[in-house]
C-alpha cells in the first residue's frame, strides 16, 4: 500500500478498518470475509471518486508522490534491459540530474533522455532533486545530435522542479544551454516524442520538451512556474499555492484544452505510483503508436510541422 | 550653548506649500547621484555623464538611437496579449493589462519596426520594461515571430533588443511556449541566412535569456546590465551566501563566454552597422 497523500485521508480510515477485519478473519473467531470484500470494494470506489475530481493542487501533490516512478524506471521497463546509459556533455562534467542513452523498444533503437530524481534522501542529493545544470542540457543535446547522426528517434521523459538556479549554473550559461536546446530541437531531423511524467516546471522542462508530439501523464503538471513560486511572486507569500495551481491551468486536461500539448496518457486509478507496470505499459503503447506515424514523414516535413505547431501557440488581440 | 535656538519643533510646512523641483527637468543618476538636465541627459543618449551608467530606456528611445533620422515604420502596433486563462491573482490579469496600457501608453511589452540603419535596411524588435516588467506573453512571442517573418521577406537583418524579467506568469503555459516559439522561428531566419543580432540590456533574465536573447549570431550587451537565467535573489537563496561582486553583469557574462562584445550606447549604432556589414555579400574586387 503506497504512502497516502493528505487528501486521501478517507482511504486511510477505510484501510485501517480493512486491516482490523483481516486480522479478525485470520484469527478465525468471526467470519469477516464479507466485510473484507466490502471494504476492499469501498476503498476502490472511494479512490476512483477522489481521483476523478482531483483539484489542480491535488494533481501537483500526486505528481510529487514519493513512490511515483522516475525516468530511469520508465526507461528500464520500456527497453527491457537493453538500455545503455551514456554520460557526460564532453565539456564540463556529467550531470546526474539528466540521464540518457540508447535502448531498444520493440526492436527499435531509441535515444531516451530525461531528468532524473532520486529515490531516497541520499539519491535525491546525488540527482540534485532532478534540477539539471547547463551541462545536463548540453549532454541532452549531445545525445540528440548523436541520435540524429544515426537517424534514431528521440524520446524525452520530463520530470523536474526546474533548471538549477545556482551560481555555477549561471556562470556556465544556464540560459544559453536551454535556449540552444529549444533552437536545435525545433529543427532536429529525427522524430521527437516528449512525455511529461511528473513535474514540468518552466524552462527547465521545456529545455528537453520541443517535440513532434508532446504528451502528459494524466496527473503530471506543466507550466511556466511552480505554484509555490508563483504564489511567492504574485501573492508575496507561499500560502496561496492552492490558488496559484488553480490559476496556472497546469493540469494535463487544461494543457490539452489550450492545445499546448498533443495528448494525455492515462494513469491507473489512484495515480502512477499505485501501479508502475500498468503506467509503463500505457507509456510504451503511446510511444509505439506514435513512432511509426512520425517515421513516415520526411525530416523536412517533421521539422516544418514541429515549428508550425509551436509558432501557432499564443492568444493575442 | 548653541548659536541658534529652535523656535518650532518638527517640519511645519504643509505638503502643499513645499517647494519641489518640477518633475522632468532634472535627471539624477541612481548610481553616482550626478544631476544633469533631462535635455542634456537625452543628448548624452540617457547615459550618465558622471559614471557612464546606462539608464533603462524605452523601445521608442532605442528606435531613435538606431533608425536614421528617427524614421521607421512600426508594425502590428495595436497587438496585445489575450487572457485565455482568465488569470487572477490579487488582481485580474485583464485589469492589469488595461492598467498597464493606460499607464504606459503601450499595448504590450515589445514594439517592432523596420527602417534604415546607416543607410541599410533593418528590422528592430525592442522591449519595454515599463510594461509588466517587460515580461514575455503571447504578444511578445507573436510580434517577434512576425518580425522574423518580416526580416525573411525583406531580406533585412534582425535586431532584437531584450529588456525583460522573463516569461509572463499570468499567461502560464502560453508564456512558456513563447520560448519554444521564438527559438523555433529563429531556425527559419537562419535557414534564410539572415543575420540576427541580439542586444541584451538591463535587465534580461528568465525565459527571455533562455530563448531568443541568447541565440544571436552575435550577442551584444550594454555595459553594466543584469543578465542571467535565475534572478540574483533566487541564486542567493539557493547558495545561502552573498553573491560575488559583479555577478550576472554584462561584464561577467562576457567573461564567461556568452557575449561577443559589450558596447557603449554612444557607439551602438556604429558598431552594430559594422558587425552586420561583415555578413553581407563582399564587393567584387576584380571589378575595381
Amino acid at each position: 500500500m503506497p504512502v497516502l497523500l493528505e487528501f486521501e485521508e478517507s482511504i486511510g480510515v477505510l484501510k485501517e478498518q480493512l486491516d482490523k477485519a483481516k486480522e479478525l478473519n485470520e484469527k478465525g473467531e468471526v467470519d469477516m470475509s464479507k466485510s473484507v470484500k466490502d471494504l476492499e470494494k469501498k476503498i476502490e470506489q472511494t479512490r476512483a471518486k477522489l481521483y476523478k475530481n482531483l483539484t489542480p493542487w491535488q494533481q501537483v501533490q500526486v505528481s510529487r508522490h514519493p513512490e511515483r516512478p522516475y525516468t530511469l524506471s520508465y526507461i528500464d521497463a520500456l527497453t527491457e534491459g537493453t538500455f545503455i546509459e551514456l554520460h557526460g556533455d564532453r565539456t564540463v562534467k556529467d550531470d546526474k540530474a539528466m540521464v540518457g542513452g540508447f535502448g531498444k523498444i520493440d526492436g527499435q533503437s531509441v535515444m531516451f533522455i530525461g531528468q532524473q530524481k532520486g529515490i531516497n534522501t541520499k539519491m535525491r542529493q546525488y540527482r540534485n532533486f532532478g534540477m539539471p545544470n547547463p551541462e545536463g542540457y548540453r549532454k541532452a543535446l549531445r545525445l540528440m545530435k548523436l541520435a540524429e547522426k544515426f537517424n534514431k528517434p528521440v524520446v524525452t521523459l520530463i520530470d523536474t522542479p526546474g533548471a538549477f538556479p545556482g551560481l555555477e549554473a549561471e556562470e556556465r550559461g544556464q540560459g544559453e544551454a536551454i535556449a540552444r536546446n529549444l533552437y536545435e530541437m525545433a529543427k532536429l531531423r529525427v522524430p521527437i516524442i516528449c512525455i511529461i511524467i511528473g513535474e514540468g516546471a518552466s524552462g527547465g522542462a521545456l529545455g528537453i520538451g520541443v517535440g513532434d508530439k508532446v504528451f502528459m501523464l494524466e496527473h503530471a503538471w506543466y507550466s511556466v512556474i511552480s505554484p509555490e513560486n508563483c504564489s511567492t511572486i504574485l501573492w508575496r507569500n507561499w500560502d496561496h499555492k492552492v490558488e496559484a495551481a488553480e490559476a496556472l491551468k497546469l493540469t494535463s486536461k487544461d494543457m490539452l484544452k489550450n492545445k499546448l500539448i498533443d495528448g494525455i496518457i492515462k494513469e491507473p486509478v489512484g495515480g502512477a505510483h499505485t501501479d508502475h507496470a500498468k503506467t509503463f505499459a500505457e507509456v510504451k503503447k503511446t510511444i509505439l503508436k506514435e513512432l511509426p506515424k512520425l517515421k513516415e514523414l520526411t525530416p523536412e516535413k517533421r521539422a516544418e510541422l514541429r515549428i508550425k505547431k509551436f509558432a501557432s501557440m499564443g492568444v493575442t488581440n | 550653548m548653541g548659536w541658534f535656538k529652535r523656535i518650532k519643533e518638527g517640519i511645519t510646512t504643509s505638503t502643499k506649500d513645499k517647494k519641489e523641483t518640477p518633475e522632468g527637468l532634472w535627471y539624477k543618476c541612481p548610481k553616482c547621484g550626478n544631476v544633469v538636465s533631462t535635455d542634456e541627459h537625452r543628448e548624452n543618449k540617457w547615459v550618465c555623464v558622471g559614471c557612464g551608467h546606462h539608464e533603462r530606456i524605452s523601445a521608442e528611445d532605442y528606435f531613435s538611437l538606431i533608425f536614421d533620422a528617427n524614421k521607421y515604420t512600426e508594425f502590428n502596433k495595436s497587438m496585445s496579449s489575450g487572457d485565455p486563462l482568465k488569470f487572477e491573482d490579487t488582481k485580474k490579469y485583464s485589469d492589469r493589462l488595461k492598467a498597464s496600457q493606460k499607464k504606459t501608453g503601450l499595448k504590450d511589452a515589445i514594439r517592432t519596426a523596420h527602417g534604415m540603419m546607416n543607410g541599410k535596411k533593418i528590422v528592430v524588435a525592442a522591449m519595454d520594461f515599463s510594461f509588466i516588467g517587460g515580461s514575455m506573453g503571447s504578444a511578445v512571442g507573436e510580434k517577434i515571430s512576425r518580425a522574423i517573418d518580416h526580416a525573411i521577406k525583406f531580406k533585412a537583418p534582425l535586431l532584437v533588443i531584450s529588456k525583460s524579467g522573463g516569461a509572463r506568469m499570468m499567461e502560464a503555459g502560453f508564456s512558456l511556449m513563447q520560448m519554444a516559439k521564438t527559438s523555433a522561428k529563429l531556425t527559419l531566419l537562419a535557414d534564410a541566412k539572415i543575420p540576427y543580432i541580439s542586444l541584451l540590456t538591463d535587465p534580461t533574465t528568465g525565459g527571455v535569456t533562455a530563448s531568443f536573447a541568447m541565440l544571436g549570431d552575435i550577442n551584444v550587451a550594454e555595459p553594466g546590465a543584469l543578465i542571467g537565467f535565475a534572478g540574483p535573489r533566487v541564486v542567493k537563496e539557493t547558495i545561502g551566501k552573498d553573491l560575488p561582486e559583479g555577478f550576472q553583469t554584462s561584464e561577467f557574462v562576457l567573461e564567461h563566454g556568452f557575449l561577443d562584445y559589450i558596447v557603449h550606447r554612444h557607439e551602438l549604432k556604429e558598431k552594430l552597422s559594422r558587425s552586420i556589414e561583415f555578413f553581407s555579400e563582399d564587393e567584387d574586387v576584380s571589378k575595381k
